[in-house]
């Protein structure tokens, strides 16, 4: 099977990264339809064309039927719904199930959107306390693995997770740690050209992100994202349908997932990105070498290094030098993360992953102000979930 | 942090064994450590389960193994985790590989950190609850003499 772009993202629609957030709280239902209604607006398609949705799990207030929930919220027959349950990997996951259903002829306009403000405060208080509160991604549920296994231990969360990551890593190819930091350094040269970013105003160096606090060996402060309130949507549709912005056409896709928690992995230093974007590279018919651009989900530096080696940008073990040997902002050599990265632009929970998405589009689209790069015809875009759990990949190629 | 929840009493969450993996939680009441192997393919479980990962089959059985291995990865928690385990930090969380290659996930029990290194040997340290349950963590092993 290929795929030589029936399906393209034709508009998108992206809240600014705040902390705090200063507007008015409203409940996911709302801030769902009215980044469909932005996406739709920026891709100038009626409302009424959409026949399908793909969300993820950030509805609070319908968590369980959530598509059915957006479906009658938004007065939509749709043909194809969709929540994808993959974290960080869910834009990246339901771009190309959009497209998918798309190709097979199950719809023709879907809208793919994760929302990440602030809820209003209930009426009364909680009468309970939400597991995720406290664990996060890990179930303390009696019967889950990590209840038993692994959160008696402390081994909960990311932090921990990616740090067993990271260490591994560097204990077989090398501690160059400066490596990391310059990672981190470069995206954040690329979140001074972006208005929308947190540390639009912040620079930083890698001496500065070495001298941040350890928050989990080897892993410090300024390495991990900062949580932020904001939100993302796309529009996939058939090519034909856009026609305002350059189409962007989804030529090759991949996934991978083998295991929740680290301790269980095939492998601590073969991340599963690595036959995601072989898959993702093989449908499109292109090779990383080809790519204008790589937008790669970087909740930790550690998570970016590894999937730059992973992704087949370089050999294994060679990501440090690598790093090292391009200028990775949106004025170098090999842009990654040319909106700064989640590192720079702030985490807005799982709608994270939709700012990977959304600046591959506006690059393609050449729509990115001062950070647009000259070379803008191919992306490389992916996601990652829970702790090096689950990951997706995307070729995009414009059009026209 | 969220106002209005009192987490000062909140302490570490406890394992609570289910049927399937009860036979583990036995064994380290008596200071023995035990994994499921597959009675048809061979294949080492860990942790337990009711279906084989290598073939599918409901033949896995528990078996007595080295409770010892080897730090695959670790890492030094400075900020808890969670915030159940505030007086736990500095934390080190570790993956341990035992020789017949499972990989669990433990704490190590040190009073240094940064004596602790990837592939350093480690051997069991059974820790007795009141609730019944005992917990396998690791120490660095003693250097042969």
């Amino acid at each position: 099977m290929s795929f030589d772009g029936t399906a393209v993202i034709a508009g998108y629609a992206e809240h600014a990264a705040q902390r705090p957030f200063t507007g008015t709280p409203r409940f996911g239902l709302e801030q769902w339809s009215e980044l469909a209604a932005l996406a739709l607006e920026d891709a100038g398609i009626e409302w009424s064309q959409v026949d399908g949705l793909a969300c993820s799990g950030d509805i609070q207030e319908s968590k369980h039927f959530m598509p059915a929930a957006i479906a009658e919220y938004c007065g939509w027959s749709v043909n194809f719904a969709e929540r994808t349950d993959l974290g960080g990997a869910s834009s990246v996951g339901m771009v190309w199930r959009a497209a998918l259903a798309i190709e097979a002829g199950l719809c023709d306009v879907v809208v793919c959107a994760i929302t990440g403000r602030p809820l209003p405060e209930p009426p009364e208080p909680p009468t309970s306390i939400d597991d995720r509160f406290f664990f996060g991604a890990s179930s303390n549920s009696w019967g889950s693995p990590q209840a038993e296994f692994d959160i008696p231990y402390g081994n909960v969360g990311q932090n921990c997770g990616f740090a067993l990551y990271a260490r591994r890593y560097h204990e077989l190819y090398g501690w160059d740690e400066r490596a990391r930091a310059k990672l981190a350094a470069d995206q954040r040269i690329s979140a001074l050209a972006n208005p929308a970013a947190i540390f639009h105003d912040t620079p930083t160096s890698i001496d500065e992100i070495l001298a941040s606090r350890m928050i989990s060996d080897p892993l410090r402060m300024l390495e991990i994202v900062m949580p932020v309130s904001g939100g993302g949507a796309v529009v996939v549709t058939r090519a034909d349908r856009a026609r305002r912005h350059r189409p962007v056409a989804i030529t090759g896709f991949g996934e991978h997932l083998t295991h929740k928690t680290p301790t269980y992995a095939p492998d601590l230093t073969v991340t599963p990105v690595a036959a995601a974007a072989a898959k993702a590279f093989a449908l499109s018919g292109r090779t990383p070498g080809e790519m204008d651009m790589a937008q790669i989900y970087d909740c930790y530096t550690i998570t970016t290094l590894l999937s730059i080696e992973d992704s087949g940008f370089c050999a294994k073990g060679q990501g440090m030098a690598f790093v090292n040997d391009h200028d990775l902002s949106y004025r170098g050599d090999f842009p990654v993360n040319t909106h700064g990265g989640q590192l720079g632009f702030g985490q807005p929970g799982s709608a994270g992953g939709m700012t990977q998405v959304v600046e591959a589009v506006r690059q393609i689209q050449g729509r990115a102000g001062e950070r647009q790069l000259a070379n803008h015809d191919l992306a490389y875009v992916t996601g990652t979930g829970g702790v090096m759990s689950e990951q997706s990949a995307l070729v995009l190629e414009g059009r026209g | 942090m969220r106002s209005g929840i009192d987490t000062s009493e909140l302490t570490p969450p406890r394992p609570r064994p289910t049927p399937t993996t009860r036979p583990y939680w036995d064994a380290l009441r008596e200071h023995r450590l035990v994994v499921q192997r597959c009675g048809a393919c061979s294949a080492w479980v860990h942790y337990p389960r009711s279906r084989c990962t290598s073939c599918g089959r409901a033949e896995l059985q528990f078996e007595p193994v080295d409770a010892g291995g080897l730090i695959h990865s670790f890492t030094v928690a400075r900020q808890p985790t969670a915030v159940h385990f505030r007086d736990s930090v500095p934390q080190v969380i570790a993956v341990i590989e035992l020789s017949i290659g499972v990989h669990l996930t433990t704490t190590l029990l040190t009073d240094d950190p940064s004596t602790v290194t990837v592939g350093a040997a480690v051997e069991p340290v059974f820790v007795d609850g009141d609730d019944g349950i005992t917990m396998l963590h690791h120490r660095l092993a003693e250097p042969p003499a």
